[in-house]
């Protein structure tokens, strides 16, 4: 008979659980459930006090049947009820039901709170320790106000029992993780880290857990903990006999403790005090000395536990980032493993190495395995592994492998799953621009990523060919050629043809002198897949068309033929049609001279970072990429040093660049050459308005210059009541008194910015010596440059003038430029100053990203410095739409489905000055509750996420 | 830990422990995902693999699939071991442990789980510890039980 008969059998519930378990059908559970439910309410509801053994039953179905999968929506006061219940099973079975189905009713949660209360000042472990478990699993704010002062006090209290600090340690890391600035740090800070020297190794366990939560958010109050750590970690590792009784785990000493002690001091830098370093770097050294003695037992548990302890060394040593010795040693441990017969082993010595190649000690290393792992791309019968084989040769790739490298990743794309080949694709494209010394072979590669997966191949990889080829003369001639030939296949795909056209309507020249090649050769071939291609793609074609009448004028014929044909000129596309029509016109119109002009070869592109890279960071996340500069990542640099998070415009694409929104070259389908209605008859009211609306320097007289010297804009109070409604908005009425109102309209885009500024008279006479300027603070000169043009000197009554203002951010700034104006209305001179709303957050620029690049990145800006953090009562109703619409008027992207609670609001953006850019993360947690937020922005730079949680905290 | 599964091969849910607050359409909606991904796996694949933003490891264990998912930082291998570990807890503790004994006494499992790992992490990796703490709550029950006048299977095995 097994043990669990002991105690408290429930005969009802073990005969409802297997009525369940008879059911034949979903509607035969759902009606027995219903029945059950039924009985419970009406049980609960009747007129006799239910004893305790009955309530306990119930609860405990009603637990059941919510672990089912069912909605259960009372019970919850009978449960409270079993919380004071003396017997211990009806308590155990009241916390249960509470952990599992926490109900937000505040009255309920007094009473729980209540029921723990008295719990832990039972000094009984056992009741305590559930009151404690139970605080752990519900985790809430509500519990974190009521008990986060408490448990601290349990924890270091000297007459506390072992098994109740241990979950005292637990609870309080918990409570630390969902409401941080509820758990207050105090005098106990320095006695928690002390339990890393208790004698009860349970309790060390624990503690560690706690330390490491509490070291990352703080590290410097913890900082005693690496010696303790280091001293701990020495005994369990390098002590021969050491008797650690129940805690070795398959002839494993403490291998959970020991993964605990090794992650905690990854939350810092190697040990300064050479001694404790000598000693950490004798632990590590044990930890890989004992990977290569025999195996103590057969059983994989034993394998695991060594291993797991073996894995977080290479962890830390890879974090240090500081001993070549060590590095080197680690990396040959993990060779090893590429071939190890286990899977699971394989899989992470490869996880590993990845971020082991991205030290400059150890890449070389790294690079000696590049057979077994190519080895491992096409032996690997499991996906996840194979995808981990593409990510280390990724990793490893340098000049000096690339072209076997990427062979190698061109050969498995052809067999590759699915779900990984255009990851496969962009990491090709990415490594052949990158390490191509000659052009030729970058063209081929790209060509052949098409022939082979021309699906996978997104408009980037395209885009980018091209961007290539026309910036560089040494290998256009060639990629015509190339293209040419590939045109040639039968069925080629239609992102060769795009290529195609767009290399023969540019370099088609460079080879017509060859009579198999000849300009109507060409013009045949291309056209010969125009019909079978999509409408994008042929409207790319016949800009090609246009581009082959000025290049070969003996074609012009055939083409106008072409375009004039009716299944161009009436085509139903109106793109289409609208092309064939206006290159038809053109080209007979048109003098050889015009023509030459209008399509004249395309200009170099901009160098910029290459839009692939963008497009694969933002599926992967930088973490796993090696930085495509060769200056290797700093790995523990990211907490101390901010500069290499940032991106210049001309440093290299650093960890961050992968925010940065890359602007496309954009092809044919909107080159300079295009006439189409949509850019020829662009009347943007803006720039319209901008053309007409330069009028000459205004004279004022001078008598009211001379008034306006007297009036220094100083003395004039500023206004800024309308400030901040204009962070999360661009449009709208700045200012407004009984004469003026003033009102804004503005457009940014990277770091510029324009604002229209609307100066209304709202009286019926005329304003005289209207002037307005533009004044920045000290500290704002040299962060943002605003440039005001000058405006009409006179406003009629009833009548509205625009002043435009150019704006460019410079750096980041906090303060905001002041608008001043004067004008004579009535003879009496009037004096405005209103503060403009230009603030840093309209220089974002949204940037979508997938969960898992957010939270890499988010990880990634985990420094102190880098994360700043609000909690405020809300000052409207908490309504989401409305709150969405702000966070998307504040400029950033609105990422979906990246927090696991849908309630949560998460973006991010990039923020461009001319100095550098800063990618910003954010997330908004509402609690609807307590009508509370708790806003968290993490950027690169300290002064930037401050400023943003300032301007946005205010908006809610 | 961000939580842990039990589930069939049929892909019901024996057991879940959630360390992070989710919504319950939230929780049903991973449970679902994972469930698919897990049993579509073959059998000699490996225990770990990539899933949203976290790492899932799991094990199979007879008709039981027991499956963690931790995150970035967390260790792979260690964890595979909390599972056996807790394996070998729930064996000990019911003797041989089968399905049947997860789905009748799940309260059971739900107990021994809190002793082991609390918000997410290892409290007490000993076994005689935590299985020291189980006996003491029982032998707590059976004594209050035995006042009472209602009680079905009162068995008791001391060894």
């Amino acid at each position: 008979m097994p043990a669990v008969s002991k105690g408290d059998g429930m005969r009802g519930l073990a005969v409802f659980i297997s009525d369940i378990r008879n059911c034949k059908s979903k509607e035969a559970e759902i009606k027995r459930i219903n029945k059950e439910l039924a009985n419970i309410r009406s049980k609960f509801k009747g007129d006799k006090a239910l004893d305790g053994y009955s309530k306990k039953k119930y609860v405990c179905k009603l637990l059941f049947i919510f672990l089912l999968g069912h909605d259960i929506d009372f019970g919850h006061m009978e449960a409270v009820n079993l919380l004071s219940s003396n017997k211990y099973t009806e308590k155990q079975i009241g916390y249960l039901f509470i952990s599992v189905l926490v109900n937000s009713n505040s009255d309920l949660i007094r009473l729980i709170n209540n029921a723990i209360k008295n719990d832990l000042n039972s000094r009984n472990p056992t009741f305590m320790n559930l009151a404690l478990h139970c605080i752990a699993n519900v985790g809430s704010r509500e519990m974190a106000e009521a008990f986060a002062s408490e448990i601290p006090r349990i924890l270091v209290a000297g007459d506390t029992m072992d098994s109740v600090k241990q979950s005292a340690a637990l609870c309080l890391l918990r409570l630390n993780r969902t409401s941080p600035d509820l758990v207050p740090m105090g005098e106990w800070t320095a006695r928690v880290v002390h339990l890393l020297n208790d004698q009860h190794l349970g309790v060390v366990t624990a503690a560690t857990s706690l330390i490491t939560t509490l070291a990352q958010k703080s590290p410097d109050d913890f900082k005693t903990s690496i010696s303790l750590a280091v001293a701990r970690l020495s005994r369990i590792v390098t002590s021969a006999c050491i008797d650690l009784q129940d805690y070795t785990y398959y002839f494993v000493a403490a291998p959970w403790l020991s993964v605990k002690l090794l992650r905690l001091l990854q939350c810092y830098p190697p040990p300064e005090d050479a001694a404790l370093r000598s000693r950490l770097t004798e632990c590590l050294e044990t930890i890989l000395n004992k990977a290569q003695e025999p195996p103590k037992s057969k059983k994989v548990q034993h394998s695991n536990a060594k291993n797991a302890v073996l894995f977080e060394a290479i962890s830390l040593i890879i974090h240090h980032d500081s001993e070549p010795t060590l590095l080197v040693r680690a990396c040959n441990q993990l060779g090893q493993f590429l071939q190890h017969r286990e899977t699971n082993l394989r899989y992470l010595a490869l996880e590993s190495m990845c971020t082991l190649a991205s030290s400059e000690f150890s890449h070389e290393a790294v690079k000696t395995h590049i057979e077994t792992v190519i080895n491992a791309l096409k032996t690997e019968r499991d996906v996840s592994v194979r995808q981990r084989a593409v990510d280390l040769l990724y990793a490893m790739c340098d000049r000096s492998n690339a072209k076997q490298i990427v062979a190698e990743m061109l050969s498995y794309l052809e067999t590759a799953d699915y779900s990984i080949r255009e990851e496969i694709v962009l990491k090709v494209a990415i490594l052949a621009e990158k390490y191509a010394v000659d052009y030729t072979w970058y063209v081929d590669t790209i060509l052949n990523l098409i022939r082979i997966a021309g699906d996978y191949v997104s408009e980037e990889v395209w885009y980018r060919v091209i961007q290539i080829v026309i910036n560089r003369d040494d290998v256009q001639g060639y990629a015509a050629k190339t293209v040419f030939e590939a045109l040639h296949a039968p069925a080629c795909h239609e992102n060769l043809v795009k290529v195609g056209g767009y290399i023969l309507g540019e370099f088609g020249n460079l080879i017509a002198g060859d009579s198999r090649s000849s300009p109507l050769v060409q013009f045949n071939l291309l056209h010969s897949k125009f019909h079978l291609c999509s409408v994008p793609t042929r409207a790319l074609l016949l800009s090609a068309y246009i581009k082959f009448i000025n290049l070969f004028p003996e074609v012009k014929a055939t083409i106008q033929d072409v375009l004039r044909s009716d299944s161009q000129l009436r085509n139903a596309d109106v793109e289409l049609q609208q092309r064939a029509v206006e290159y038809l016109r053109l080209s007979c119109i048109a003098s050889t001279d015009i023509l030459a002009t209008v399509l004249e070869e395309m200009p170099p592109f901009p160098e910029r970072e290459s839009s692939i890279l963008a497009k694969l960071k933002k599926k992967k996340g930088p973490g796993n990429l090696p930085d495509i500069d060769d200056s290797r990542r700093n790995v523990n640099g990211n907490t101390e040093h901010h500069e290499p998070t940032e991106t210049t415009n001309k440093s290299p694409p650093s960890l961050m660049a992968d925010l940065l929104p890359t602007n496309r070259p954009r092809p044919a389908s909107s080159s300079p050459i295009m006439l189409s209605a949509g850019t020829m008859g662009s009347s943007h009211p803006f720039t319209d308005l901008l053309n007409l609306n330069s009028p000459p320097a205004a004279a004022p007289s001078l008598l009211v210059d001379v008034f306006s010297d007297l009036s220094a804009p100083a003395s004039v109070e500023v206004s800024e009541d309308n400030f901040s409604r204009f962070v999360c908005k661009n449009n709208g009425v700045l200012y407004e008194n009984q004469l003026l109102q003033i009102g804004l309209k503005s457009e940014y885009r990277q770091n510029l910015g324009r604002m229209y500024v609307f100066y209304g008279n709202k009286t019926s006479t005329q304003f005289l010596s209207f002037s307005s300027s533009v004044t920045n603070g000290d500290a704002l000169k040299g962060q943002l440059i605003v440039h005001a043009k000058s405006v009409d000197p006179v406003i009629d009554g009833g009548a509205q003038v625009q002043q435009i203002l150019n704006m460019e951010c410079v750096s980041d700034f906090t303060d905001a430029p002041v608008l001043n104006i004067q004008f004579r209305y009535g003879g009496a001179l009037q004096n405005i100053a209103v503060k403009l709303p230009v603030m840093l957050n309209k220089f974002f620029q949204p940037t979508e990203m997938t969960s898992q690049d957010f939270f890499q990145r988010w990880k990634q800006l985990g420094a102190p410095q880098q994360e700043v953090q609000k909690i405020f009562k809300s000052q409207h109703p908490m309504d989401t739409d409305v709150t969405k619409a702000k966070i998307l008027g504040f400029g950033v992207a609105l990422l979906d489905g990246v927090d696991p609670n849908p309630a949560n609001f998460v973006g991010a953006g990039v923020i461009h000055t001319k100095d550098t850019q800063v990618g910003c993360l954010l997330r908004l947690e509402p609690n609807t509750q307590a009508e509370m937020y708790r806003l968290t922005l993490r950027t690169s730079r300290d002064s930037v996420s401050q400023r943003l949680c300032d301007l946005l905290s205010e908006q809610f | 830990m961000q939580f842990m599964l039990l589930f069939s091969r049929q892909g019901k849910l024996r057991l879940q422990k959630w360390y992070v607050p989710l919504s319950d359409k939230e929780k049903k909606k991973i449970t679902r995902e994972l469930v698919q991904t897990v049993l579509a796996r073959k059998p000699k694949m490996c225990s770990f693999l990539e899933w949203r933003d976290l790492k899932i490891v799991y094990k199979r264990y007879a008709s039981l699939y027991f499956c963690c998912a931790i995150e970035d930082q967390d260790n792979e291998l260690i964890t595979l071991e909390i599972i056996h570990r807790y394996v070998e807890l729930l064996d000990k503790y019911f003797g041989s442990v089968c399905e049947l004994d997860i789905i009748f006494n799940f309260e059971k499992a739900y107990f021994i789980l809190d002793e082991f790992l609390l918000g997410g992490e290892a409290q007490e990796t000993s076994k005689k510890n935590v299985l020291k703490a189980i006996e003491q709550a029982d032998l707590l029950q059976e004594s209050l039980v035995v006042f009472h006048s209602v009680c079905f299977f009162l068995i008791l095995i001391f060894s």
